[in-house]
């Protein structure tokens, strides 16, 4: 078994337009930089994948990265929990000018639908957001006394994630709080694409030490020397 | 009026972690609470990307910008840290497991309801981990100002801002007061010693309960 794929180029080279792509990380850190930027040069060079609905925590920093998608116009629609933040400039302006759409959902629910999707349990309550104008339309129920509301498993056709080691199989592992969304991710992607700092043979990690089980990727590319998104962004680069 | 300063509040509140505790500090202002922890306690802080037992930030220059809190803020890390991803994270929050939880509030209503996400409808609306943050911990604590900028009370009968929670917030530690939350009434429980009840009441948006004796709220000058 051999998923190793020889380029970012090539390893975001199947995602069609209107795919709905899970980006794992959070702001920075686990952030898949090359694999985005990938992306973007695609979309450069022959204008897809456009209209693209992203799942992340975030909805971008600065003019890398997701900010760098949504300049770019590939993103019709963000899910995630925390779009504004002191760089938030692209997000805001598209956000405001009506130019993209926004489904906000509480972190800890966010990463729990994307478990969920992975995990088939197409539904589940939750307390948070009861009571909030976040659970409007929800159904509720009562257990043991305590009100609840349903959220729904949230699904995708790509993840795109970023690993510390990888080996041909797609076994994982992360870098510090790296991990954040990344192995929710690649349970809940049809195809889950991982870039990896360094790719090990089989057998190279550790079974004890793997995060994400191989069964859960489809494609690895190694980035030798990933680039840090809150580094690009202090450093004021522009994709 | 005197009042506290932040550094006053988040000492007071601090006072009341227990050694070992698990504990979740919201971004921003709970976030000084770290600093005042009493001599011979050491809480376990929690934050929601997924760390346990970090700690203060790194100098500069040692920044690891895959190290960082909720607030994307660069940390270091403790002996017997551990990383873990968002769904687990999350199950420490809402599972039950956190011992206390303090967070920032634009208004606190008498039966627990938080307002802390935002204050009205306009611009970028982000909730982060704020609507998980208020279930499940043991203790779910506001430190605040008694009252907003321009003088209006914080501590209200009901909320007008939008709600983070329903019937979550426990205990409130102000820059006058320490109040808990107990059957839908604020209890007072700590007042500055030269502060007249019913001045404390006049900047209070809701009936001040007295249950039992209201001691003197002591905190250093300069924590």
């Amino acid at each position: 078994m051999d998923k190793r794929i020889a380029s970012t180029a090539e390893a975001v080279a199947g995602i069609p337009d209107g795919a709905t792509v899970m980006i794992g990380g959070f702001g920075g850190s686990g952030a898949p930089i090359e694999l985005i930027h990938a992306m973007i040069d695609r979309y450069r060079a022959t204008g897809s994948p456009a209209r693209l609905t992203v799942i992340n925590n975030n909805a971008g920093n600065g003019g890398i990265g997701i900010a760098a998608m949504i300049k770019a116009g590939m993103i019709a629609k963000m899910i995630c929990s925390f779009p504004r933040s002191s760089n938030a400039e692209a997000f805001n302006t598209a956000y405001l000018a009506g130019e993209i759409a926004l489904e906000l959902v509480p972190q800890g629910t966010l990463a729990e639908r994307i478990r969920a999707a992975g995990a088939g349990i197409p539904a589940f309550y939750t307390p948070t957001s009861y009571g909030t104008e976040l659970a409007e339309g929800k159904p509720v129920a009562e257990f043991d006394g305590t009100s609840y509301v349903q959220e729904r498993w949230l699904k995708a056709d790509f993840a795109l994630v970023k690993g510390e080691l990888g080996d041909p199989m797609g076994n994982l592992t992360y870098r510090l709080a790296g991990r954040n969304f990344n192995p929710l991710m690649c349970m809940a992607a049809a195809t889950t694409i991982a870039q990896v700092r360094q790719l090990v043979e089989t057998g190279g990690i550790e079974p004890e030490s793997v995060i994400t089980p191989s069964i859960f990727v489809d494609a690895v590319v190694e980035v030798p020397a990933p680039q840090q998104e809150e580094q690009l962004v202090r450093d004021g680069v522009e994709y | 009026m005197d009042k506290l300063t932040n550094a006053q509040i988040a000492w007071r509140a601090a006072q009341d972690i227990d050694d070992g505790a698990y504990v979740n500090l919201g971004i921003g202002f709970p976030e000084m609470v770290a600093q005042y922890a009493p001599e011979g306690r050491t809480p376990v802080y929690h934050t929601e990307n997924g760390v346990l037992g970090f700690g203060p930030a790194p100098a500069e220059g040692e920044e690891d910008w895959d190290l960082i809190n909720a607030g994307k803020k660069p940390i270091t890390l403790k002996p017997g840290a551990a990383f873990f991803h968002h769904a687990d994270s999350f199950a420490m929050v809402r599972g039950g497991h956190l011992d206390v939880a303090i967070l920032g509030a634009y208004q606190v209503a008498q039966n627990g309801d938080l307002a802390n996400w935002r204050v009205g409808t306009k611009g970028v609306p982000a909730v982060g981990g704020a609507m998980d943050l208020v279930h499940g911990a043991g203790r779910v604590a506001v430190i605040t100002d008694h009252v907003t900028k321009d003088g209006q009370p914080k501590l209200v009968e009901a909320c007008t801002f939008p709600l983070t929670g329903v019937g979550c917030v426990t205990r409130v530690y102000t820059s006058l007061a320490v109040v808990d939350i107990e059957d839908g009434r604020f209890v007072l429980r700590e007042k500055l010693a030269g502060l007249a009840l019913e001045d404390l009441q006049a900047v209070t948006g809701a009936r001040l309960h007295l249950d039992g004796p209201v001691a003197d709220l002591i905190v250093p000058e300069a924590p």
